[in-house]
């Protein structure tokens, strides 16, 4: 038997959508003795920007910092959940959470909402007892891996293969040293303004949280005195 | 070469128009698409056999190069000219394709075309257009007429029912005046004193509402088009990078001004470096080939016009 060439036309169900992706990029590299969290700052929604100033990070503690690429709404409730939850981790044990233990929260909170999940792809960057960076990525739903370096949001796929290249160096036949604190940010720089070059949801400004032994930095001015750290504005 | 079910494997036989599933997409008026446009033998169906193969449904097309685009053109009625204005960024969904692309496309000497929409579509129908203008103006030694194309789009473009996606804004100066025409996808045309087209449309729109008159002199008309550009590439994620300008006068070569302002320089220089000798050569060997016989000196190739030049001397009216 024949199949209709027209399929018939129905007015198609009106299902319930809570989730919209609010595009941006974040990096996370885990290097001897720091840890470097970035982000864009842009806010897409569809082709239309909502805001060139919307920061992706939240400091959670001294040495430990999170990046999340997804929805808006998502990302700011699950960084103030985080936020209480490091607080009362604090009045709970009396001590500050380390990125490791906290790396295993996230991952808890996570896939606690598994079959309603936060929108949210995360990187965390921290420093580990040794005071070595220390890199964790995430899915939607908990699952994570700690990892030299990771990138999520709307420009990982142009990301990935640039740190895989140039932090990884598996297409190297002689290895660099890894890089210094400096020369990462140089990096990240460079890299980030290449993604937001090629991908359409990333750019305006980038933030650059720069975590050491001293504490965590976070970067949103150039060293030139220059206002904020730009990216592409088209 | 005979396939499986009896037809040559190059020239598979082309469903019948009546075919109830001949390709059709989900058009509700299956036999003006499927019918009318084969009957010109505009486009050649022959991979649709493998199409017919998926499921109704999910029969997907590969994915086109997309001109999420602002473009926008106007009548400057001051000096008798028009105006035509396109940024110069072509996306792949979220991926841009081209950060140069070039949107204003050629028609006739006295009439260029922006396009938005697959890019295939707006460069070949702006191609298929010029190639008729130009015969037109072989058969009766006149000018072009920037109705007659504005017709010669809607006549193709309304078959295919808008599956050729080409959103257009069409400007040209002819003996009857200036010209602006908006042109939709689905073959409808509007003639307007300014308009704008693609993702960008309602950026652009919102300087020419606040901005356009008729008294406006033609620089001014030239920077409220290059503002127009400028609001899509910065609030419109579909365009972005480059200005290009065309503006037509009566009687004078169109002024094609190509990336007149480039206002997305990259800020961070490159500092990307691979070492060299990076690749290693694993086996390297020369093969040697007996020396072919020397060819007769070449002679040199007449200098081929510039198609600039061809156009700069073709009589406008």
């Amino acid at each position: 038997m024949l199949t209709p060439a027209v399929a018939p036309i129905e007015a198609k169900k009106k299902e319930w959508s809570p989730y919209t992706d609010n595009g941006g990029t974040t990096l996370a590299i885990a290097g001897p003795d720091y840890a470097i969290v970035a982000a864009d700052t842009r806010l897409s929604n569809g082709y239309s920007i909502s805001c060139r100033d919307v920061t992706k990070l939240a400091q959670l503690t001294q040495h430990c910092v999170i990046g999340t690429a997804g929805m808006q709404a998502d990302r700011a409730v699950f960084h103030k959940l985080l936020r209480t939850r490091v607080d009362y981790f604090k009045y709970k044990y009396g001590k500050t959470i380390t990125p490791t233990a906290l790396a295993q929260m996230i991952a808890n909170i996570l896939y606690g909402h598994r079959f309603f999940p936060y929108y949210c792809f995360n990187v965390v960057g921290g420093l580990d007892a040794q005071g070595h960076g220390v890199v964790f990525s995430y899915d939607a739903v908990g699952s994570y891996q700690a990892l030299p370096y990771a990138t999520t949001g709307s420009g990982a796929q142009l990301l990935e293969p640039l740190l895989d290249s140039h932090i990884a160096q598996r297409n190297r036949t002689q290895k660099n040293p890894p890089m210094s604190k400096d020369e990462a940010i140089a990096f990240v720089k460079n890299a980030m303004a290449s993604v937001s070059e090629r991908d359409i949801h990333t750019g305006d400004f980038l933030e650059i949280a720069v975590i050491t032994r001293e504490g965590t930095q976070i970067i949103t001015r150039e060293a030139d005195g220059v206002e904020r750290i730009k990216l592409g504005f088209d | 070469m005979v396939g499986a079910n009896g037809e040559s494997r190059y020239a598979p036989a082309p469903p019948k128009p009546s075919d109830p599933d001949g390709f059709c997409f989900h058009s509700p008026h299956p036999e003006v698409f499927s019918g009318q446009a084969r009957h010109h033998h505009r486009h050649s169906h022959q991979n649709m056999a493998s199409l017919k193969l998926q499921p109704a449904d999910q029969k997907v097309l590969p994915k086109a190069k997309k001109t999420g685009t602002t473009i926008c053109g106007l009548i400057c009625h001051r000096e008798g000219c028009v105006v035509l204005g396109a940024d110069t960024r072509a996306t792949s969904e979220a991926i841009i394709a081209d950060k140069n692309c070039s949107k204003i496309h050629y028609l006739a000497p006295n009439i260029y075309c922006c396009g938005a929409g697959t890019a295939a579509d707006t460069e070949h129908v702006t191609q298929l257009i010029s190639s008729n203008l130009k015969l037109l103006r072989l058969n009766s030694g006149r000018q072009s007429r920037v109705d007659v194309a504005c017709v010669l789009l809607k006549r193709h473009l309304f078959p295919y029912q808008g599956y050729v996606s080409a959103a257009l804004v069409l400007g040209g100066v002819d003996f009857t005046g200036p010209h602006i025409y908006q042109v939709w996808p689905h073959g409808s045309t509007d003639s307007l004193d300014y308009v704008t087209m693609g993702s960008g449309s309602m950026a652009a729109m919102s300087m020419f509402e606040s901005r356009y008159s008729h008294d406006l002199t033609l620089d001014q008309c030239k920077d409220l088009v290059h503002d127009a550009v400028l609001a899509g590439i910065f609030n419109d994620e579909g365009s972005g990078s480059n200005v290009d300008i065309t503006i037509i006068e009566r009687n004078k070569p169109a002024q094609i001004l190509r990336n007149m302002d480039t206002p997305n320089t990259r800020l961070h220089p490159m500092r990307f470096q691979m070492p060299l000798k990076n690749t290693v050569v694993l086996r390297e060997f020369i093969e040697l080939h007996e020396a072919a016989p020397v060819a007769p000196a070449a002679v040199p190739a007449p200098a081929k016009k510039a198609e600039d030049e061809e156009r700069a001397a073709m009589p406008l009216e």
